[in-house]
Formats: C-alpha cells, structure tokens, sequence
C-alpha cells in the first residue's frame, strides 16, 4: 500500500491549480458566487425563523372580555379557552393590571399618568403553539362566549411566514442547483489539468501508479479551489450581511425585526462554506479524473 | 516469466491483430520481437501491460494472469515490469531527477530511497552530471538513457522496450543496445522490439519474428524473413 504523502499531494496540487492560473481563477469566482447567493438565502430563511420563533413565543393573542361578565365570570373562561386547540396558556390579566402595565411600558407619557382603570378591559393574554395556523386559532377564540374581541399581528405573523417559506423554498431550490453547477465547473478546470498531464498519468500507470495515487493531487487542487471560494465566500458573507444588518437597523426604527448577530453564527456559516466548499471541489475533482483511470 | 497460450486479440473493428500466438519467454532471457508494420508487437507490448485484453488465449506475465488479474492487481503486475518507448515519453516539465523521483514516490518509495537510488543509477547510465537537466536540454541518446534509467529505478524484474532505438543513430543504436545487454547481465529479462536488423544480427540472441499476427519464426541468432521491416 502506497503510504498517503500529503505535501507531495498537496504540491502536486499547488503545481495543477497555477498551471492554469485563470481557468482556477474562475473556478473559484465561480464557485464563491455561487457559495455566496446559497449563503444569502439560507441566512435569509435562518433569520426568518428566528423572527417566526420569536414571535410566537412572545407575542400573544390578546382576548378582551366581555365588559358585562364579572371578574369572577371572567376567570371562568380560562379552562374554555385552554380546551382550544394550539393554545398553550392563558393569563388572566385585570384592568387595573393591564394599566400598571400601560403606564410601565409608556413612563414618558404624562398624559396617562392619572387614567381611570375603568377604561381597560379584562383581557386574556394567550399563548399559542403554532404561529402558522393563528387565523383558526383567533376564529375560535373569536366564537368564545364572553370574549368580544381578539387583537394580534395578523399582517406581521403571515409576511414573516411567507418570508420564511419563500426563502426556505428558494434557497432548497438554489443549493441544489448552484452546488451541481460548482461541481461543473471545478470539474471541467482540473479535466483541463488532466488533459495537460495525460502524458505523466499514462506513463505513472505503466510504472505501476494506484488509482489512488493517480487521484490524489487532482482531488487536492479541487480541495484546494473549494477551500479558497469558501473562505472567500465566508468574508464576503460577512461584509454583505454587516451591510444588510445596518440598513435594517436604520430603516427599522421599531425594531419589528429582529437579526441575528454574526458574531453568534459566524462559526456555523464559516463551517458551511467550507464544507460546501470542500464537497464541491472533492465532488468536481473526482467527476473530471474518472475517465483517465480507466486503462 | 513471460508466457502467451493460443493469444488472439480482434479489434472491435474486426482487425485481427493476433491470431492464436504461443510464446514462451524464460526470466533473465534477452529476446528481440521482430516484424513488418502491423505484424502485431505493439499490440504485444500492450498485452503484457494489460492496456489491451486478448479476445483468447492466456497471457501471464511474472505470475500474473492478465486474464484474470483484478483491477487493484494491475499496478503490482505492472512494477514487475519497465517499459521504454521510442518517443521516452518523459515529462517535458520535470528534469532527469524529477522524471525517476515521481516514479518512485509512484509505487511507495520513501525519500530517503529516492535520494539514494537515483545518483546511483545516473551515475551507472553516466547522466549523473545531467540530473537537474530537463528533456529538452538532452540529446536523443541521453534521453533514451533516462528513459531507461526510468525503467529500471524500481527493479523492474523485466524490461520492454519498444523500438528504442528508432530516433537514435547508429553509433548511438549500438551503445544503448549494449546497455540493455548490460542490464540483461545482471538477470533482468529484456524484451526488444526493434525494425534494426543489423542491431538484431550482431548480437546473437534469440528473435521471435512476427508476420500479419503470427510467429513465423523463432531462433536464436540471426533473424530470418524475407519481407522488409518497416
């Protein structure tokens, strides 16, 4: 068994890839677009999630009680609506609450310093399972008897849902694609390194050369360009996504969306691209090499 | 060893290059392959290193059966044997010393191997003083030279050469005809296949003659045909 000699392989690389220093070039180019639109739309669909997540966890439905029921008529209703299904928990909240809270939120505001509680209504705060189905779940609360009325984020809740399946859809859709078209084109660069090295190939088959052997520096250049386009493609990411981040913070005063932080994903992005670049270089390499080693 | 049974080998053209060849061909033999355009020695060559299949027959080369040989099997079959062709086929990109090194590191040889069998085996083929020399700074004879040096670097225990001497002259014919002797001499077994028969005449050792697929002659000594090779 030959032993793996890992510099000769990755010099033998080297020597391929500046061989042909702009079919390489534009491989990588190519492949770091490509790395970079994928990268972009997962981050897309990632935050999108996120914001879905977060949504449903701290933004409730809010249903207002009917102002002829007592409080105690009030508080009976908790065991109807957590009969409902995709409702997980429902807070009684009273006037005098819901104002202590109002005026804690708006502490600036002197206007509502002195309000008569008698203006709020009892209310429900109703925590929900599923954001995608919030419209039956509000229809059935709606149909509660005692309840008169059901506020939430209608438009906010769909737009990030469709937000999130578009991009999760379009990114699936782009991964696969850009993935088959980078694997192309590192394949068709080092079938051009083969081609130029035919003559050593066939000469290092009659000498007696494993497959393997024959194989390797071809597998280290397509390494190698897929690593290069990763890491490239990763600092680009980060560029692009320190710009999206900033745009939206300007233009979001109210912060109704939320983004992650690159500094809490930058290792699974880095990771990422690497991977992907790496399978694609490895997938490229050993697609252009197989017909040489047939003899 | 060397042995061909009842070798025949047809083109998927229909051509048949062989046509039911029995060839035996001892270890430490020296043995010239002649024959016209076509008669069929390349596709000899090409059988012994399994680049081609035969259509029948068995082919079994230093306890080898190319017939059933098992594709992780070929390149051991192959390091039993050192093959030299008329182009020497080097890499124009290498020099000498890189030529011999990548066949080397090719089947598994250490650093320290390389280091030490090359200047030894340069220095037998007087190229030691040519070692950072590339290809195209050689002369014809020099780089038929390194193409040997290339054949014999890992202890091939048979030597094809095929039509080694075609882009050499005479004077220079004869030197490397004398080398591969030489290295026959030292039990290394050494096929030639060659046009040049006054090379074959000189030095008296066996010649199998091919004719359209067939033997048609194999003795020791002077080759006998009468058609012209070419």
């Amino acid at each position: 068994m030959v032993k793996h000699n890992f510099v000769y392989f990755f010099r033998e690389g080297l020597k391929n890839m500046s061989s042909h220093r702009l079919m390489s070039f534009t491989a990588i180019s190519m492949t770091l677009g490509c790395l970079l639109i994928m990268g972009t739309f997962t981050l897309v669909a990632v935050n999108a999630a996120m914001n879905l997540s977060t949504l449903a966890n701290s933004n409730e439905i809010v249903a207002f009680v009917d102002e002829t029921l007592t409080e105690q008529q009030g508080r009976a209703l908790e065991e109807k609506l957590l009969s409902i299904p995709n409702i997980t928990a429902a807070r009684y909240i009273t006037r005098a609450e819901a104002l202590a809270a109002y005026t804690e939120k708006n502490p600036q505001e002197e206007l509502f310093r002195d309000l008569d509680p008698g203006i709020f209504r009892d209310r429900y705060a109703l925590t929900i399972e599923n954001l995608e189905q919030i419209d039956l779940t509000v229809r059935r609360v709606e149909h509660t008897d005692g309840i008169a009325k059901v506020n939430y984020y209608e438009e906010m809740a769909s737009g990030i849902i469709t937000v999130r399946n578009v991009a999760a859809i379009v990114s699936a859709a782009l991964i696969g694609v850009l993935f088959v078209v980078s694997v192309f084109i590192i394949s068709n660069t080092i079938r051009l390194t083969t081609y130029d090295r035919r003559e050593e190939i066939a000469i290092m088959k009659i000498v007696g050369a494993t497959n393997a052997f024959i194989r390797w520096p071809f597998v280290y250049e397509g390494f190698l360009m897929g690593m290069i386009a990763g890491g490239l493609a990763f600092l680009l990411q980060w560029g692009l996504y320190a710009a999206v981040t900033g745009a939206v913070a300007e233009n979001d005063a109210q912060r109704l969306f939320e983004i992650l932080p690159f500094s809490r994903i930058w290792l699974p992005v880095l990771g990422s691209f690497l991977g992907t670049g790496m399978l694609v270089g490895i997938g490229g390499s050993m697609t252009a090499i197989r017909r040489f080693l047939d003899v | 060893m060397i042995r061909l049974k009842d070798v025949e080998l047809e083109y998927e053209n229909g051509t048949k290059a062989i046509q039911g060849i029995t060839l035996t061909i001892e270890d430490g033999e020296f043995v010239f392959l002649v024959g016209p355009s076509g008669s069929g020695k390349s596709t000899i060559i090409k059988l012994l290193t399994g680049e081609l299949l035969p259509t029948f027959g068995r082919v079994m080369v230093n306890g080898f059966s190319i017939m059933n040989v098992r594709d992780p099997q070929i390149p051991l079959m192959r390091r039993t044997l050192g093959v030299v062709y008329q182009d020497f086929r080097l890499i124009d990109k290498k020099t000498v010393y890189d030529n011999l090194s990548f066949v080397m590191r090719a089947v598994g040889a250490n650093p320290r191997e390389i280091k030490d069998r090359i200047p030894r085996i340069l220095h037998v083929l007087e190229l030691e003083d040519k070692m950072q020399c590339y290809p195209r700074e050689l002369s014809g004879g020099e780089q038929q030279r390194v193409a040997i040096a290339r054949a014999l670097v890992n202890h091939p225990s048979t030597i094809i050469a095929d039509e080694p001497t075609g882009n050499l002259d005479p004077d220079r014919s004869m030197d490397l005809m004398r080398l591969l002797i030489r290295v026959n001499q030292m039990g290394t077994t050494v096929v030639v296949v060659t046009h040049a028969r006054e090379l074959v005449n000189r030095f008296g050792k066996r010649v199998v003659t091919l004719d359209a697929g067939l033997i048609t002659h194999d003795a020791v000594g002077r080759y006998v045909g009468g058609r012209r090779y070419g």
